[in-house]
């Protein structure tokens, strides 16, 4: 960021401010490198500018009406003030029309990424006077029975981020937009559910969807839980684009995963795996003891002592009775590298022989 | 991977072959299609019509394990056709003049007959991939678990050299990965010859350095790799330490598998959960699992990352490197008195090469891609920028082999195997996770539906799939994925246990399965009803 404003060539005025700025950069993207809070609704960094809502409108001086600064690029003398009466009046109004238009501003954190934008731009603007008794758009798709993804559009406020993240972002088209004003609608090809559409349940639709009205049902499910929500930042457990994802807890339980906006290899998307299949941590046949096979040949829980000794004595019996070299160990490809280096290490330290592999070879 | 993940939507030219990144690798998948929209081309050459044949500009139907054939033919066409770089093999590589020579009679005719692509498709995917000014590699498992692996990766090597579409931003061979971090396990040396590091072990100097760090003097001869470890089991093979990995299920010829696994004397499994594996074991002990384990790992394209616990263990879990280093201490060997994993992977990068210049706090971004040979490396997001490790690239001068089976009059029809979207390896951990059985909910057998009528079956109606090591019955499914003649299903479900069919032969260098090409008959199976599918 810093070097970016460095190596600028081109100035511009930004609330008073003499700033810099790279040729292509638009006016918001300026404004927001320099801290300027502007509002946004139809917004998403990683998607083609769109310019729907209006709510991140500046005033450019010689321009007779605001201009939307998520579509307008930075020219070079230009005049702008990000914040006036009259902007932070127009915001205001235009998130009191959005507002009056859902069914509620408040929703569940746990059903998106980016659910609690509107509502925190309710607080910011004072906007929740319900001046306006508006009609949404959208009907509520609750005969969509899959299990991930809740298709509430009566929040649906029609910014057109879910279609725009799964055209540009995803590249599979799986959904569109149906009618104009109060008829729009955003649906799949032949308006039926998203199993029979080109949806692959990546949740990339419901992690920008800024109202909620696209939820994660898999983390929802949890909203009873108890507790404050909780991220921390990890990698997907599944294949090796190695996804970094936001596991969200409450307390001791895993209630749901982000994506991780600025995870290196991801940069926000993951698949159905990575986003939905993360309950098997808290599974109920997951082992929590160690076993040992009993002298009636079944496998039996055992105390710590009982089955590492065993384990021990098992491989030091072998190295007795067959030589160093009937030991091999088989690292994991799921494992992290501790495990791997350890059991490498095991085997070299322990028999002085390289009897080791990992599952790659199948 | 040689280019990074950031470089999928840079080059002009994307060669998929053997991999269905759609469905295995979704989210770089979506990188390449943001390339084709903003005017890449793409060529495609897999023997089923998978998500990527959709978005190609050429797509080559080849019969399954004829790889080499068609690639020799490419570079056929763009030796005759002149699309060679001749500065970069000057300058980068050996063994060119030999090579254009051998690939003189490898005619796009000639592979025609092999690969049953049409000889022009061939024409136009080499001048395609010729012209490239940058054009990239991607491969999966369909290159590599084949008889001749080596020689299609090698096969691959050469288009790349004699075009120098590598070390620049957008070319290059990248091998996607399939499992969060089978890279990291031989970063680690879990291999029968390296060290830590990709150090060979047969190197007294690499043997001496690892007696000074760990106090042992190291054999120098390799070990035996895991296929022929569960060959030799019972006999030279008497015990066994296996992390994490359901064996049975995912490696070929379970009979043969479950026989070894069976036949020794002490068998110690790590694992999540009871899987049919850990069901044989002697002393199964719980591993801390996904989000209850801090540690490392590192992705297809080299970059090292963190994993972080944000739960506590399930019960007396505990971490797979506190399992393998208290069975270690209970039987006095030394080095393994770890406190966390930290101290583990700041060993690690002691003694790795490719890890020197990393420790535990410097990987807290994951900005770094390996190698980062010494502190203050940047590390090395593009590898082969100005040499190749070994110095020059070699051409090698693959021949076309046929797979280890073909199809006869017992046997006509081809089965490969693969993954799906919805599910990951053997289900030990989708198939526990609710909604998951919504999108895919069994296994069925991807037939083409000429075949379906042909062979007597009928859409979602049972079979029985027969290879020369066992049978499985498996529900059918018509689908124009698969081309006449060839059928699909994925290893994934244990009713379905596919690899009973599978392990017809293993690539004699790397002994890597033929998971991707065995023959098998179908035969309708009367009588018997599908079970409910539990959702
Ligand atoms: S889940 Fe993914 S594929 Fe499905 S509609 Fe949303 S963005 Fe598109
Ligand atoms: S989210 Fe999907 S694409 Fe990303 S690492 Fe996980 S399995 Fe791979
Ligand atoms: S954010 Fe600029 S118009 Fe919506």
């Amino acid at each position: 960021m810093i070097m970016k404003s460095s190596t600028a060539v081109a100035k511009m005025t930004l609330d008073g401010e003499e700033v810099g700025f790279t040729p292509g950069e638009t006016v918001y993207e300026v404004a927001e490198r320099h801290r300027r809070e502007i509002p946004t609704l139809c917004y998403d960094p990683r998607l083609e500018p769109f310019g729907g809502c209006r709510l991140c409108v500046v005033e450019l001086e010689g321009a007779r009406a605001p201009v939307a600064s998520c579509t307008t690029k930075a020219e070079p003398g230009m005049v702008i003030r990000t914040r006036t009466d009259a902007i932070d009046a127009h915001r205001r109004t235009l998130l009191e029309l959005v507002a009056s238009e859902n069914r509620e501003n408040d929703v569940d954190p746990l059903r998106g990424y980016a659910s609690q934008e509107l509502a925190t731009l309710l607080d910011r603007y004072d906007a929740r006077t319900g001046r306006f008794a508006g009609s949404h758009s959208g009907r509520t798709r609750d005969d969509d029975d899959n299990p991930f993804i809740l298709r509430d559009y009566d929040l649906c406020i029609s910014c057109y981020r879910c279609v725009r993240v799964c055209a540009e972002q995803q590249g599979d088209y799986a959904i569109s937009i149906k009618n104009r004003g109060f008829a729009t609608e955003i649906t799949t090809e032949f308006s039926g559910l998203l199993r029979g559409s080109a949806c692959v349940f990546c949740g990339q639709c419901v992690q920008t969807c800024p109202t909620g009205a696209l939820a994660d049902r898999k983390a929802l499910a949890n909203a009873e839980v108890p507790g404050k929500i909780e991220k921390t930042r990890t990698i997907c457990p599944y294949c090796g684009v190695g996804c970094s994802v936001d596991v969200m807890t409450k307390g001791e339980r895993v209630v749901g995963v982000q994506p991780a906006m600025d995870g290196p290899a991801n940069e926000g998307a993951l698949c159905v795996k990575g986003q939905f299949a993360f309950d098997f941590v808290h599974h109920h046949e997951r082992l929590v003891k160690p076993w040992v096979r009993g002298e009636d040949g079944r496998l039996r829980e055992a105390s710590w002592d009982e089955a590492l000794d065993r384990a021990a004595q098992g491989f030091l019996k072998a190295v007795a009775e067959h030589g160093r070299y009937s030991v091999y160990g088989i690292a994991s490809g799921r494992a992290p590298h501790e495990a791997a280096y350890t059991m490498q290490k095991f085997i070299r330290m322990g028999f002085g022989t390289n009897q080791i592999d990992n599952c790659s070879r199948a | 991977m040689s280019n990074p993940l950031a470089d999928m939507d840079k080059p002009d030219v994307i060669f998929c072959i053997g991999t269905n990144m759609t469905e295995c690798h979704p989210v770089a998948a979506t990188r390449l299609k943001q390339a084709l929209a903003r005017g890449a081309k793409m060529i495609v050459a897999d023997p089923r019509h998978i998500g990527l044949a959709d978005l190609a500009d050429v797509y080559l139907p080849i019969r399954v394990g004829s790889d080499v054939a068609l690639l020799l033919a490419m570079a056929h066409v763009i030796v005759r056709d002149g699309l060679v770089d001749p500065v970069f093999i000057a300058a980068r590589t050996t063994g060119s003049e030999a090579f254009f020579e051998h690939v003189g009679k490898f005619t796009p005719e000639w592979a025609q007959t092999i690969t049953e692509v049409p000889a022009a498709d061939i024409e136009r995917a080499a001048r395609i991939y010729g012209e490239a000014d940058r054009g990239a590699i991607y491969y999966t498992l369909g290159i590599t678990e084949h008889i001749c692996g080596v020689d299609n990766v090698q096969s691959l090597c050469n288009l790349m050299l004699m075009t120098g579409n590598v070390g620049r931003e957008g070319t290059g061979i990248n091998p996607m990965r399939g499992q969060n971090n089978i890279q990291g396990a031989g970063d680690c040396g879990a291999l029968p010859n390296n060290y830590p590091g990709f150090q060979p072990v047969t190197d007294p100097a690499n043997q001496a350095k690892f007696e000074k760090a760990w106090g042992r003097k190291i054999d120098l001869e390799n070990g035996i790799t895991k296929v022929t470890a569960l060959n030799l089991a019972g006999d030279r093979i008497r015990a066994m330490l296996i992390d994490g990995e359901n064996t049975l299920l995912s490696d070929p010829d379970r009979k043969h598998c479950e026989h070894a696994l069976r036949s020794l004397d002490h068998l110690v499994v790590m694992d999540i959960f009871m899987t049919d594996t850990a069901e044989l074991a002697d002393v199964v002990l719980p591993a801390t699992a996904w989000a209850e384990t801090d540690g490392v790992c590192a992705n297809t394209e080299r970059r090292v990352q963190r994993l972080r616990a944000a739960v506590p263990p399930a019960g007396e879990a505990k971490p797979d490197w506190w399992l393998i280093s208290a069975i270690a201490k209970r039987m006095g060997i030394k080095g393994f008195d770890y406190a966390s994993a930290k101290d583990v992977f700041n060993e690690l990068c002691e003694v790795s090469t490719i890890y020197h210049g990393l420790n535990w706090d410097l990987i807290e971004d994951g900005a770094y891609h390996w190698p980062v040979p010494e502190k203050g490396h940047a590390g090395t997001p593009i590898l082969h920028q100005d040499k190749f490790k070994n110095g020059r690239g070699v051409f090698m001068r693959p021949q076309y082999r046929d797979p280890a089976e073909t199809i006869s009059e017992q046997f006509p029809i081809w089965l490969t195997t693969g993954r799906r979207l919805e599910s990951y390896h053997t289900r030990t951990q989708t198939g526990r996770s609710e909604g998951m059985d919504y999108l895919l909910p069994e296994e069925t057998l991807e037939v083409h539906p000429a075949d379906v009528d042909a062979w007597g079956l009928t859409d979602g109606g049972w079979c029985k799939l027969t290879s020369p090591r066992g049978s499985v019955e498996v529900k059918v499914q018509a689908t124009n994925r698969s081309p006449k003649g060839t059928v699909f299903a994925s290893f994934s479900f244990s009713d379905v246990p596919i690899n009973a069919l599978t392990g017809s032969g293993y690539d004699p260098i790397t002994e890597t399965a033929e998971l991707k090409v065995c023959v098998v008959k179908v035969e309708p199976c009367e009588g018997i009803i599908s079970p409910a599918p539990v959702i």
